[in-house]
């Protein structure tokens, strides 16, 4: 059996909103380099693909559409590239992939911030470009007025237009960010010294984006990163956002609740492949999972209850939520699997403890069932996931 | 009762300040050394790191150019070229050093403030207090081109718009006060309620809202500043900590430090308050006269023939390409137009005069050659000689207030620091200029500044 694909999503401490009130949580630490370091490296000890960190623009809300007022739960982050980068040295593997918003920031200033994460990380960056939908968030750079959609508005009429306009924009600030990292090719740094030439320039290509949010000349002014494209990861949960990663992402992260649901969603994602005339490898489908894990049975199942009271409701979330033994989540996995889910994005429900329980009880258990890898395999992000260097999409074309 | 002058205590000696500036994209570099290595790989940005954090320098600093240099419509392809994103890579450096200071150059002109603030918060937090901000105001629609709102900004408002960007910056490292982040499990309270709000109203900007970042460490990052212009000493007598000037020579960085200094005190600061630190180079050598050889060849390999060429076309406005580098200097009149080159290197000053000028030096040398002249004109190597009297002159014009100190801008990427550091920094040491060991663990504590003011009063929450 080919090795499954395990990410884990690393968002402040844990994705219950009171895992931060666990006796095993570092609250304070939250805000330190340490915290971040520690998380990537037992990410790195259980040989996961990847880390994915979370981050948004605006504070943290239990409302859909603005701030709250609630002071019983984690609020603040910081930057993810910069996190990112920050553990990228104490690292050696695993791959780091950074969330930035595609509707408030310049693609040229993502682009090279991925592509320098790229070269401290030696190959191992990854970007989750993300789409700002909230009013609130807008009103922080006072540069547009977004009307605002959610999850609770989204596929209304109302939202329909703007949710249009956002997701376009992400498919261009992709667009973008891409043929930046191609704009240099590999072999354009020439140090020819009885020309004087540092560069061949026509190996330096305009990239030339016009598009109806701007438009970008380019070319970068960083070198093609060492992976040559960084690997490109979208979570989605409809037909626009699935179009978007099938325009230009690698891997889509989805939230089926059942082996049957995979399956359509699957179905979905490979549709939508079709329709955009897709010209990258096929994406790498993985599922989301909210994970509380215990070796005792029943304790991950009374530890998430003791943490719902603590919150005053229960966990809500748009992925599956699972409670329960490593060996248990093994055998869920093994079968989501069976709808032909690539791997899975798992969400620890209280950090560390539950990433502690993912390196050291599930890695174990899917190693059992041969479900795993027992060495890394490549040194890079796109190396683990069996993706090719490509070449540039310039290389060979006139500047 | 006035004491007598010759009664008065001696002035304590200064501290000299040392900082390192990772290596130009520009001629400065020289890559045609054999030990020229690479511009770009994170192992190069970690070894002049290192070096520095061993001469226990305070900061090391990254520039930054958004749009890659053109001449004649076509990328220029003679220099040292490509670079990462500074605040990026100077994240990852906080790795791999303790306790030295990471200075990112961020342009004001082609960021929001929401961004920027929130990302040198970040990095100060990921570097324990150790985070710079050089804040640079270009305009130009040649490097708006690849952003969003390229070009927009006429040249005037440049400094009303970094000044506003910076003030709202301050506003937001400010939204979250000093122990607003509780972190109090068993009380169940994470932070004080309202952390973070804040409201920004101006010319450039009108934002509102949370701020999704803690107080940094240091209160505010380290505010770095280079402006020259009576309006740029403005801006930074009012709100830098650290001036990153252009006047290293004696005579003349004794006037801008002098001038800078007095303009202090109508913002109610002091001389203490704002470190001014020329970019200098240096070189070398066993002897004087074997640093003066190595000098006049380290300069000749800055300025080859094809550079020496493009230098006259940017000083000409001119294509001179049927021109011989080792020939007479062009008799032709210069373009007062735009000229032939685009992006940071662009000729912005009076070209009759220059061209004046290189003509005179050509003539008081017995006519130099294009190249000859453009080497002469070429800035000198500010620190050249032995170490002992290389450190004798970093201490005398930090004594003698050309400066507070210096950042050095090294010719050779990544090892250009090595022997500053190895045979220079331990005289210092011996003199007591420089400190053996750090004192403090933030940047603000090596720059000797106090903490930031708050520009929101508390009782505004």
């Amino acid at each position: 059996m080919s090795t499954l694909h395990l990410a884990a999503a690393l968002n402040g401490a844990g994705w219950h909103p009171a895992a931060w009130r666990h006796p095993a949580a570092r609250p304070a630490a939250l805000f330190t380099a340490g915290y971040w370091t520690d998380l990537a490296a037992e990410a790195e000890r259980g040989l996961l693909d990847l880390v994915t960190i979370e981050d948004y623009v605006a504070l943290q809300s239990s409302l859909p559409d603005g701030p709250d007022d609630r002071v019983d739960r984690v609020r603040g982050w910081l930057d993810a590239v910069l996190v990112a980068a920050r553990v990228a040295p104490a690292t050696s593997r695993v791959g780091l992939v950074p969330t930035t918003s595609t509707t408030h920031t310049e693609p040229f200033h993502v682009s090279i911030g991925i592509a320098s994460l790229d070269y401290a990380s030696g190959g191992r960056a990854g970007w989750r470009p993300q789409v700002t939908g909230r009013a609130d968030a807008a009103a922080l750079f006072g540069r547009r007025d977004i009307a605002g959609f959610h999850p609770g508005t989204y596929g209304t009429p109302e939202a329909e237009p703007i949710a249009t306009e956002l997701f376009g924009e992400a498919a261009d600030a992709i667009e973008v960010v891409r043929r930046l990292w191609d704009s240099w090719e590999d072999d354009a740094e020439i140090r020819d010294a009885p020309t004087g030439r540092f560069i061949d320039r026509d190996k330096l290509h305009y990239i030339d984006f016009e598009g109806p949010f701007f438009s970008v000349r380019g070319p970068s002014i960083t070198p093609r990163p060492p992976q040559g494209q960084p690997f490109v990861a979208t979570l989605a949960h409809d037909t626009l956002p699935y179009e978007l990663a099938a325009r230009g992402a690698d891997a889509v992260f989805v939230t089926p609740h059942s082996t049957g649901h995979a399956r359509s969603i699957l179905a979905e994602v490979r549709a939508a492949e079709e329709r955009v005339g897709r010209a990258l490898p096929p994406l790498k489908v993985l599922a989301d999972v909210v994970v509380f894990l215990d070796d005792e049975p029943g304790a991950a199942r009374a530890r998430k209850e003791r943490l719902d009271e603590l919150d005053g409701a229960a966990l809500d979330s748009d992925a599956e939520i699972f409670t329960g033994t490593p060996a248990e989540l093994a055998d869920l996995l093994l079968d989501r699997r069976a709808a032909g889910l690539d791997g899975f994005r798992l969400r620890p429900g209280v950090l560390p403890h539950d990433l502690a329980k993912i390196s050291g009880g599930l890695v174990p258990e899917l190693r059992r069932r041969d479900a795993f890898r027992t060495e890394y395999a490549a040194a890079t992000l796109r190396g683990h996931f069996g993706l090719e260097r490509p070449a540039s999409r310039y290389a060979g074309s006139p500047a | 009762m006035t004491v007598p002058p010759a009664a008065r205590p001696p002035r304590p000696r200064k501290q000299v300040h040392l900082a390192a500036h990772f290596p130009g994209v520009n001629n400065t570099t020289v890559w045609s050394d054999p030990r020229s290595g690479s511009q770009i790989d994170f192992a190069s940005f970690v070894h002049l790191a290192r070096t520095a954090e061993r001469g226990r320098f305070d900061f090391l600093f990254l520039a930054e150019g958004l749009r890659l240099r053109e001449m004649k419509g076509r990328i220029h392809d003679l220099d040292v070229v490509g670079r990462p994103e500074s605040l990026t890579v100077l994240s990852a450096l906080a790795a791999v050093t303790g306790r030295l200071g990471l200075a990112a150059t961020v342009n004001s002109t082609f960021n929001e403030p929401y961004d920027v603030a929130r990302r040198l918060a970040s990095l100060d937090h990921l570097s324990e207090g150790r985070a710079a901000w050089n804040v640079v105001t270009s305009w130009d629609a040649f490097t708006g081109e690849n952003f969003r709102r390229g070009g927009y900004l006429a040249e005037s408002e440049r400094y009303s718009r970094a000044r506003e960007f910076l003030r709202t910056a301050r506003e937001l490292w400010d939204s979250w006060a000093p122990g607003d982040l509780l972190a109090d499990a068993a009380a169940g309270t994470f932070l004080r309620p309202g952390a973070g709000t804040f409201a920004h109203t101006g010319p450039q900007f009108d934002i509102a809202g949370r701020f999704a970042t803690p107080r940094p460490p240091q209160g505010h990052p380290v505010i770095i500043q280079a402006g020259d212009s009576d309006e740029g000493r403005e801006f930074a007598a009012r709100d830098a900590d650290v001036i990153f000037s252009r006047h290293s020579r004696p005579d003349e960085g004794r006037a801008f430090y002098k001038d800078v200094k007095a303009r202090l005190a109508k913002y109610g600061r002091t001389s203490a308050d704002l470190k001014i630190l020329p970019a200098v180079t240096y070189v070398l050598g066993d002897t004087e006269a074997d640093a003066a050889e190595r000098a006049a060849e380290i300069r000749a390999a800055q300025v080859g023939p094809r550079t020496a060429l493009a230098f006259a076309e940017g000083v000409w406005g001119l294509d001179l390409s049927g021109y011989d580098p080792d020939g007479p200097l062009p008799d032709a009149e210069p373009d007062p137009g735009e000229g032939v080159s685009k992006g940071r290197a662009q000729f912005r000053g009076d070209r009759a005069a220059v061209v004046k000028q290189w003509r005179e030096t050509s003539a008081a040398h017995g006519g130099l050659s294009l190249r000859e002249t453009a080497i002469e004109l070429w800035g000198r190597h500010t620190f050249v000689g032995t170490a002992a009297s290389v450190a004798d002159q970093i201490d005398a014009a930090v004594q003698t207030d050309v400066a507070d100190g210096f950042i050095f801008v090294p010719h050779l990427t990544p090892g250009g620091l090595d022997d500053l550091v190895e045979h220079v920094v331990p005289i210092l040491q011996d003199k007591g200029v420089h400190r053996t060991e750090y004192t403090g663990t933030t940047l603000r504590d090596h720059l000797g500044l106090a903490a930031p003011r708050r520009v929101r009063e508390e009782a505004a929450r």
